[in-house]
């Protein structure tokens, strides 16, 4: 007796079993479904994503004009080109090329009535900087209007050509920035020359010259 | 001269517009809870804009570490690098951006640097360009402007160096080549003349990673004049300078 219950319930036990696998076989897993998929082999070839690149806009070239002291030679206009290169939101890297109109007569030139500087009346340099964006944030013109600005602090090394020799000048200065678009710059600078500049008599004499310029920069 | 700059600055212009008018972006989906927009590239512009998670931005640009997007709304504002990061593109997978790194240093292969320093007591302003062959090996292109109290003048060089241990985070390198160099008595000397020599350049420096895209480097060059005179000059330089690799 207790034999042939052991032997119902066994039978009962496989039948609900086979149920389950039957009940398994009608809906299979996931991944089943896709383990046969490659019977059939796929004709279609992989396609390949090109993704569009992503315009990066770290270079900065412009054209600035404005006004240099030139001390002992009066003052004159000076315009220039300057490139910059971003390293990161606060660093960039800064190179100038500008020259000024004819300088003025130094008072010993008027009195004494002769030539410093020969026929080479100019003031011209070139010059690499390292920049900082000290305070980055944005100029309020009225209610409706926003820029984005930056005040920046530079500091740099280049050489001054001043009638026919040239001199090793440190520049220091601050500028201010402020963005009409994306990539368009009006540029606000203030820049300090400083150089030992040498007479014929030997003395040599250490000079600062302050340039004061606007310019237009591009971002690319 | 004037004329010329205004011609420039137009044909740069030109130049540029044309970038905008492209249609296709970079496409990307916020995965994390929400993105921040600010309104300029820089610690300084305050967070005006928020994308929640799953909505579609398109990447329109770059500069330095921040990404100017656009949402579906038609919203234009700059996310920084760490956040854009966190998007994933289309196809559901983290978004590739170039972010470079003390690996892509390694494989590094143009360097362009800009050095300052001393030679024999002239000022000495230099730019120098170097092609890496292989990790030990480059070619340096020389050029300088030197400025001294009694004469001004130019040098130019070509060198191989070799820095043998290029893993290291201050790496040594030694460099070896030949050019020429330029001096120009000032005006304010009893006039001699202009001369222009050969040299030959035995240097030693070394080289620093910083971050991104960006190195230190110093360097002491020895160069030896081959004057037509009776002796040969021996002129010492010290400089150091900071670089960017390609």
């Amino acid at each position: 007796m207790e034999s042939r219950l052991r032997l119902l319930l066994l039978m009962v036990l496989a039948a609900t079993m086979s149920a389950c696998s039957v009940f398994g076989r009608d809906k299979p897993p996931m991944e089943d479904a896709n383990a046969s998929a490659p019977v059939i082999s796929p004709e279609v070839e992989r396609r390949e994503i090109k993704r569009p690149k992503i315009d990066t806009e770290n270079f900065e070239v412009g054209a600035f004009a404005g006004l240099l002291s030139v001390e002992d030679f009066g003052s004159t206009t000076v315009y220039g080109l300057r490139g910059r290169y971003h390293i990161t939101e606060g660093l960039f890297a800064e190179g100038t090329y500008a020259t000024s109109s004819a300088l003025g007569l130094t008072s010993a030139e008027v009195l004494a009535g002769f030539d410093l500087l020969g026929s080479d009346r100019k003031y011209e340099y070139y010059d690499v900087s390292v920049g900082y964006n000290l305070l980055p944030g944005e100029t309020f013109i009225g209610r409706n209007w926003a820029f984005n600005s930056a005040l920046y602090v530079i500091a740099g090394a280049g050489q001054t050509s001043l009638g026919v020799d040239d001199y090793f000048t440190m520049t220091f200065g601050a500028g201010y920035q402020v963005l009409a678009t994306d990539w368009l710059a009006l540029d606000f600078g203030v820049r300090d020359h400083l150089f030992d500049l040498e007479f014929t008599s030997g003395e040599k004499k250490s000079t600062h010259n302050i340039e004061l310029t606007m310019g237009i920069n591009f971002f690319f | 001269m004037r004329q010329l700059l205004l011609i420039a600055a137009l044909g740069f212009v030109s130049l540029v517009t044309p970038a905008y008018g492209k249609a296709s972006h970079y496409e990307a989906v916020v995965a994390e809870p929400y993105l921040e927009l600010h309104t300029g590239p820089g610690r300084g512009f305050p967070v005006f804009h928020v994308v929640d998670r799953g909505q579609q931005i398109q990447i329109l640009k770059r500069r330095t570490d921040w990404f100017k997007v656009r949402t579906d709304r038609d919203v234009e504002g700059w996310v920084k690098l760490a956040e854009i990061e966190q998007t994933l593109d289309t196809a559901g997978k983290p978004i590739e951006l170039d972010d470079p790194t003390a690996d892509d240093y390694m494989g590094r292969r143009w360097e362009l640097a800009l050095a300052l320093g001393d030679l024999d007591g002239a000022s000495v302003i230099s730019v120098n360009g170097a092609y890496r062959w292989t990790r030990n090996i480059s070619t340096e292109l020389q050029f300088a402007d030197i400025s001294g109290t009694f004469s001004d003048g130019w040098l130019t060089t070509i060198a191989i160096t070799i820095q043998p241990f290029p893993e290291w985070k201050v790496s040594p390198y030694a460099a070896l080549g030949t050019g020429m160099i330029h001096v120009q008595p000032k005006a304010t000397l009893v006039s001699t003349e202009d001369r222009t020599d050969q040299i030959g350049q035995v240097g030693l420096g070394l080289r620093m990673y910083l971050s991104k895209r960006f190195l230190l480097r110093a360097e002491y060059n020895s160069y030896l004049t081959f004057t037509s005179r009776d002796d040969n000059e021996e002129l010492d330089e010290w400089k150091a300078g900071f670089a960017f690799f390609f």
